[in-house]
């Protein structure tokens, strides 16, 4: 399938070439982000699923422009390296436009360059909410972490919960996420009992749950990166019967689709608050994930595909916008308060921030018609904005 | 009261985890001197065939570990006469680079065969459960890996202090030329030894799943927790291994009850203060 759309995409260019039509343009996009590493999985992956989704699905011309995806690999956190990569990209291979980027740092480093050259930049994970307003030409597609938290400590004060323990890694997103719930939770009148900060190496989670069973709150909050840490901790909460203890589960991002099976059925009921769930009830989302597994049937549908995806449609608008031409002001004018229906439901680029607005769901992990563990949506946050800049810090 | 015998449970059973996974690398780097930094490939690859076992062949998780266990020893074998052999006695740096190198091979390679997520581990029914001691709650399959470390302690020890096998490693260890001039084969010696500490790395992997999460990064990731405990236990030596697990194992533990944030300084804190003390390590030997 791959090796004919490259041949298709390959022969189009050729084409277009050969005839020197008039006025086609090769616009080129430069997409940065972890294609091998620990983070190729939940990130590096979905991010070039995801473009190619949208390339399958709505073609790579763009009026009379062709639209080019380059990849880039950088395996992590590396700033310095973020910054060579997208001024290669940009002297060098003359791309119109910046995608991609996991890591605040490597976001931040890409900034200067971005603001000094014009170019505009679509991130698709970065999650700080500070990152958009580093250049004029960000703009984001994926979320922010106070979006996402907000809506979770909301919802725990609905459901009457008076008492919860943060419980997060060490690092810079965790320690926003529990600043971020935390305020929130306080403000609604909840009282937050302890604030437990773990060190990001941490393996074995048994003796913090043993820890939070023992002061006896109503709920925690947790907060993991991707991967072995949430795991390991989401199986220490269920080895240490807290759900039978009487103490619930608030979490964001841990039960995303790529970890999601490997929890297995320990993750049974556990409720997240997301911007995206692969098991969303919207035809938009039916065909896009059908138009994935065509592309390659192992494929999971998850949040860092569906960023890509629709980063990859601003791309298509900002080229549609300037027909081609490198203009970033003109190109990011217009995708400002652009609205569309994305597989995730109904998003805004907010014409202030040029950040992502967008439904925040509270879902609970059910097992779907076959077998397998989903995450079902049962309750909506309409329209959230980033409330990092809201909460104020 | 609850609290430290909380805190010894849970120390009982990371450290155990820690020591059977370590004790392979204990016994290779003893007997060989070599530098095994791919040990963790060899944990990895237990654990990966133990779910492939478990899949496509359909049998029992406890049939597919012990197995996948003696599968890796049989990979281990072609790789100790082919690549191991060549750096015995060669300077430390040549046996780190040659390791370093088929750990990020077998990164590589893993993650491409088996893609780049979790992969968990599948339990025996049996296991699932918590067992509720009144004061708290313990996962049986914790247990179950004190008991198997227990066993494995046992087991090594009458493997090397009473069985003909044992004295060959142990007569090898010490002086190899002098065992070589008794007629012991001491390549031999080495083939099996290597086999064993990898089978252990294998058995390791499998059973610490739970705790460290199977992915194709693990050997990189948990080198250097490894390395810890052989260094803090003396290399070659099995209970000093174990010591060293137990102790290493129980300071963590107590620190996340009791001060979260510096839980993994106080490992490595321990660590630094055992070997200022005792530079090889608790039981390790004078060379």
């Amino acid at each position: 399938m791959k090796t004919v759309m490259r041949k298709a995409m390959v022969a189009a260019a050729a084409l277009c070439l050969s005839t020197g039509a008039v006025g086609a343009e090769v616009v080129k996009v430069g997409v940065i982000g972890p294609f091998s590493g620990p983070f190729a999985g939940a990130f590096g992956t979905p991010f070039r699923q995801g473009v190619e989704t949208y390339v399958a699905m709505h073609g790579n011309k763009v009026g009379d422009a062709e639209v080019q995806f380059i990849y880039r690999d950088i395996a992590g956190p590396d700033p310095q390296k973020a910054r060579s990569l997208a001024q290669e990209l940009v002297v060098k291979d003359k791309v119109q436009y910046l995608a991609g980027v996991v890591f605040t740092p490597n976001a931040m480093a890409i900034a200067p360059l971005s603001q000094s050259a014009k170019v505009p930049m679509v991130i698709f994970n970065a999650s700080t909410s500070v990152v958009v307003s580093k250049s004029d030409y960000f703009v984001r597609t994926s979320n922010t972490l106070p979006q996402v938290t907000v809506p979770v400590a909301k919802y725990a004060l609905d459901q009457g919960i008076k008492s919860a323990i943060t419980i997060v890694s060490d690092y810079g997103p965790g320690i926003d996420a529990e600043k971020a719930f935390s305020k929130t939770f306080e403000q609604g009148g909840g009282k937050i009992v302890d604030s437990i900060r773990m060190p990001l190496s941490t393996t074995d989670f048994g003796p913090f749950l043993q820890k939070i069973r023992a002061a006896e709150p109503e709920s925690l909050f947790a907060f993991l990166p991707f991967g072995p840490p949430t795991y390991g901790f989401v199986k220490a909460y269920n080895d240490n019967a807290l759900e039978q203890a009487g103490i619930k589960f608030l979490g964001t991002a841990e039960t995303q689709e790529s970890d999601l099976q490997a929890l297995g059925d320990g993750a049974v009921g556990l409720e997240t608050a997301y911007f995206y769930s692969g098991a969303h009830d919207s035809p938009e989302n039916k065909a896009f994930v059908d138009a994935l597994k065509k592309l390659d049937p192992n494929a999971i549908a998850n949040p860092a595909t569906v960023s890509a995806f629709d980063g990859a449609h601003v791309i298509y608008k900002m080229v549609e916008a300037t027909a081609g031409k490198a203009d970033g002001p003109k190109a990011v004018d217009a995708v400002k308060g652009m609205s569309w229906e994305s597989p995730r439901g109904p998003v805004t680029i907010d014409a202030g921030t040029r950040d992502i607005v967008q439904n925040v769901y509270m879902r609970r992990v059910e097992k779907d018609a076959d077998g397998k563990l989903v995450n079902r949506e049962f309750k909506i946050y309409e329209a959230q904005p980033d409330y990092g800049l809201t909460l104020g810090e | 009261m609850e609290l430290i015998f909380s805190i010894l449970i849970d120390g009982l059973a990371y450290g155990m985890v820690l020591f059977i996974i370590s004790v392979g690398l204990s016994i290779t780097m003893g007997l060989m001197r070599v530098v095994n930094l791919a040990h963790g490939v060899f944990a990895m690859l237990g654990g990966f065939f133990m779910v492939a076992i478990v899949s496509r062949l359909g049998l029992r998780p406890e049939l597919a570990a012990l197995l996948a266990a003696i599968g890796v020893g049989m990979l281990a074998l072609p790789m100790e006469k082919l690549l191991f052999r060549k750096v015995y006695g060669r300077s430390e740096l040549q046996q780190v680079l040659l390791t370093i190198g088929l750990v990020f091979i077998g990164i590589a390679a893993v993650g491409t065969v088996f893609g780049n997520s979790l992969l968990a581990v599948p339990l025996p029914e049996y296991l699932r459960r918590s067992v509720d001691i009144g004061f708290r709650v313990v996962p049986l399959h914790r247990l179950a890996v004190v008991a198997a470390g227990l066993v494995v302690l046992c087991g090594l020890w009458l493997l090397l202090a009473k069985t003909r096998f044992g004295i060959n490693i142990r007569a090898a260890v010490d002086k190899a030329k002098a065992a070589e001039a008794l007629g012991i084969d001491t390549s031999r010696v080495y083939q099996l030894g290597f086999m064993l500490g990898a089978a252990l790395a294998a058995l390791g992997g499998i059973l610490g799943a739970e705790l460290l999460p199977l992915e194709p990064y693990y050997p990189l990731k948990y080198l250097v927790l490894v390395l810890a405990i052989v260094a803090v236990g003396g290399m070659g030596s099995v209970f000093g291994s174990f010591i060293a697990a137990l102790v290493l194992g129980t300071v963590e533990t107590a620190a996340k009850y009791l001060m979260p944030e510096i839980a993994s300084i106080m490992f490595y804190l321990t660590m630094l203060v055992v070997l200022s003390w005792r530079p090889h390590g608790l039981f390790g030997r004078q060379l």
